[in-house]
């Protein structure tokens, strides 16, 4: 006897919850009906990484860690789920690998990017990398997994929220990676995920004044739009490889932070 | 010069004698044209501008507006000094550095007569802070450049071209070493714009680049308005830009480089929280604070403009703080007693009075110490605003000017929070005896630059920017470096 199978709604991924798009709307992507996501959901989803910023950056180093490789567990177990969305099981393998490749840079961050400084003078000085807060991302079409990953691993793993915008072509890697992360004891809001038109949604991240930094290596269309819009609060603008993993990917969204004690009896 | 005011200590009274620096050392000439290709050339422009003593209102020298045309030749021959200088064995521009370094030793006293004349700031500060850093930059990133490899292992970096560097009249010379001495290090040629109001030292610092023997066009410095810095920034023969300056500024300049694949850094404006807590060492704090805000008359972007004091210890830090601005001697830029000096120009006068005026009518209760103030020339006294609401635009907007607001707090959480609680994040201050709380608020502080127990320090080893509205992009240390730099790996 056949049994008629039950098939997911695949929503977006705001503040640890899956909401509609509060504008109702849906496109077609994959065969599925996925969530537009509109101007006010983006908002929502700034407000709700902004809300958790302090506890995901506040998270010891260890622990942030631990979290994003249990994200990899999360994504290994959900490995034939995350296959039939994305490029395949080479592509969820590689995202999988790119993930504990990140998660293991969480606690050596400091070693490798800070460090103590010898100034003329009685004072103790050193400088640390510290996330610059809320990171908006584009992400790239393809691959539509990896992509994702490989932009939003370099942002977490310092301690940035991240709002995302999920490949427009392929967006139903994306919302199966959501549910990996919410299972992965990633605090509610420090990952937001968005599908829908970058066109719509790339300009309110760029222009939206509590998003401090924004990543455009999935952008397309007018950049440069992108880039004034980003002007308006002196947002961080990068760019990385769609497809890979580099210290240095990790780089642009930390801010440096010297701090001076004197020494002295 | 300022009269002698008497003065009681102790029940004796008592005067300054007048300490004024020989301005004697420096010999400016009638008129400067632009340093390009390493030669002195008028401006195609045909325009000149005089650059004046803010203290006194006298014209000090004239110097040239560079037009469109001028800034298109500086950017062709640094692109010509490029190709020498990026040339050069890295161990060969270390040595030209370091001789930069020397001569600004040898030439120190003359340089910080030149700046106190043009920019007003103290002899004191441009003696003691400005000139010893200035040759400290080169120092310390002449032995950079030919240990690149070593900061930035399996990177392979590689010069990014011509520099377009645009420099604030707070530390003219200084900021030229920021901006100056890692660009060169790594390889690059630089076209850099001087302030409109304090041109003067970076033409005296092309003369050290000639007495240097330094390759021609591997520095060009071109000397005008806003309108020459936009013209240098619309410029698309240039490969980085560097910027100090106002955060309107570099919002514009953030602008015009959209799209444009310039690599570029923003040292913007600030509004630090200085904050003090009720077991700090108050007599040390004071100090701090008066260092915070009315250092080089507060033009200075990291100025500790917004003091939060736990509310348990209000009264008798205000009664320590206006006692000590008592004996601040405000006067003769070149009086080697003088604590705060001219403000840099009539622009800033009226920009600073205009906020103090909105501070009052705002509602906050204003105070200043009987001060009294030259007739000519450029003059604000020292100023603490008390009664202030986190909404006022004193504590919002940057003053840059020697005004302090003061606001209170109860607990450390709150004391962060509010000093958050701005567009900017370029640094904050901490006062307090207990280690683990300094800890505690330097990790909370949106800043770039965390002072505990200190305020306003400087070195070139040490990485110096903002987070949020204050800019992006480090100026020394190695990740000052990076700035100047393209990777291949």
């Amino acid at each position: 006897m056949s049994r008629l199978p039950v098939k997911k709604t695949y929503k977006l991924f705001i503040g640890g919850a899956f909401p509609r798009s509060e504008s109702g709307r849906t496109f077609l992507a994959d065969g599925q009906n996925v969530a537009l996501a509109s101007r006010k959901d983006a908002r929502d989803a700034v407000r709700a990484a902004r809300g958790a910023f302090a506890r995901w950056s506040g998270t010891t180093a260890y622990n942030r860690g631990q979290v994003l490789y249990r994200l990899a567990e999360r994504m290994e177990a959900r490995s034939s789920d995350l296959a039939a969305v994305a490029g395949g099981r080479d592509e969820v393998e590689r995202s999988i690998d790119r993930v504990v490749w990140y998660a293991g840079w969480a606690d050596k961050l400091a070693q490798a990017l800070g460090g103590a400084n010898a100034v003329a003078g009685p004072y103790f000085n050193f400088t640390i990398p510290e996330p610059t807060g809320v990171v908006a991302t584009i992400a790239p079409d393809e691959p539509p997994l990896e992509g994702l990953v490989s932009r939003i691993l370099p942002a977490l793993v310092s301690g940035n929220a991240v709002v995302a915008v999920a490949s427009e072509t392929s967006p139903l890697a994306a919302i199966e990676l959501a549910e990996a992360i919410a299972t992965s004891d990633m605090p509610g809001g420090a990952l937001n995920i968005l599908t829908g038109r970058r066109s719509e949604l790339a300009p309110i991240l760029a222009g939206h004044a509590d998003v401090n930094a924004i990543d455009l290596t999935g952008a397309n269309g007018d950049v440069a739009e992108l880039e004034r819009l980003a002007a308006g609060n002196v947002k961080r603008v990068v760019r990385g490889m769609p497809a890979g993993e580099s210290l240095w990917e990790i780089e642009p969204l930390v801010e440096m932070k010297t701090v001076w004690h004197p020494v002295g009896v | 010069m300022t009269d002698i005011e008497p003065r009681t200590d102790g029940g004796l009274e008592w005067t300054y004698a007048p300490a004024p620096e020989s301005r004697a050392i420096v010999s400016f000439e009638e008129r400067y044209g632009l340093y390009v290709g390493g030669e002195t050339v008028e401006p195609r422009s045909g325009e000149w501008f005089t650059s004046a003593s803010p203290a006194t209102e006298e014209p000090l020298a004239e110097v040239a507006q560079a037009g469109p045309e001028d800034v298109d030749l500086a950017v062709g021959a640094a692109r010509a000094g490029y190709e020498t200088w990026s040339g050069l064995r890295p161990s060969e521009r270390a040595k030209y550095l370091f001789r930069i370094a020397r001569i600004l030793q040898e030439r120190a006293r003359e340089l910080a007569v030149a700046e106190s004349l043009d920019g007003g700031k103290p002899i004191k500060e441009s003696r003691d802070v400005d000139l010893p850093l200035a040759a400290a930059h080169f120092f310390y990133h002449a032995g950079w450049a030919d240990k690149l490899e070593y900061a930035f292992p399996n990177r392979r970096p590689r010069p990014l071209g011509v520099a377009a560097q645009i420099i604030p009249w707070n530390f003219p010379l200084l900021m030229l070493a920021w901006k100056v001495a890692p660009a060169l290090a790594c390889g690059n040629s630089v076209v850099l714009k001087p302030a409109e109001t304090t041109p003067l030292t970076a033409l005296l610092f092309a003369d050290v680049c000639r007495q240097a023997e330094l390759p021609p066009g591997a520095v060009n410095i071109i000397t005008g308005d806003g309108s020459t810095g936009a013209e240098l920034v619309r410029h698309t023969g240039i490969d980085k830009v560097a910027f100090t300056g106002s955060t309107e500024v570099g919002k514009a300049i953030q602008r015009e480089l959209a799209g444009r694949g310039v690599p570029h850094t923003l040292e913007l404006g600030g509004k630090a929280a200085n904050i003090v807590f009720e077991d700090c060492a108050l007599d040390q704090a004071i100090e701090g604070i008066v260092n915070g805000i009315y250092f080089n008359q507060g033009h200075v972007c990291c100025a500790g403009s917004r003091l939060l004091v736990q509310e348990s210890i209000l009264e008798p830090l205000l009664g320590k703080l206006r006692g000590r601005l008592s004996t601040l001697r405000l006067g003769d830029p070149l009086d080697k007693n003088t604590d705060i000096g001219a403000i840099n120009s009539r622009a800033q006068l009226d920009r600073i009075t205009e906020l103090v005026e909105s501070g009052q009518a705002e509602g906050a209760e204003l105070y200043q110490p009987a001060c009294e103030l030259p007739e000519r020339g450029y003059w604000f006294p020292p100023t603490v605003f008390t009664n202030v609401a986190q909404s006022f635009r004193i504590a919002q907007e940057e003053i840059f000017g020697p005004v302090l607001s003061v606001m209170t707090f109860r607990t450390p959480a709150e004391a962060v929070d509010k000093a958050n609680n701005t567009a900017y994040g370029l640094s904050a201050g901490v006062w307090t005896e207990k280690g683990s709380r300094i800890l505690w608020m330097a990790a909370r502080l949106r800043a770039g630059v965390v002072w505990a127990n200190t305020f306003n320090r400087f070195d070139p080893a040490s990485p110096f920017g903002g987070y949020k509205e204050s800019g992006f992009g480090r100026e020394g240390g190695r990740h000052g470096l990076e700035a100047y730099l393209g990777f291949e790996g």
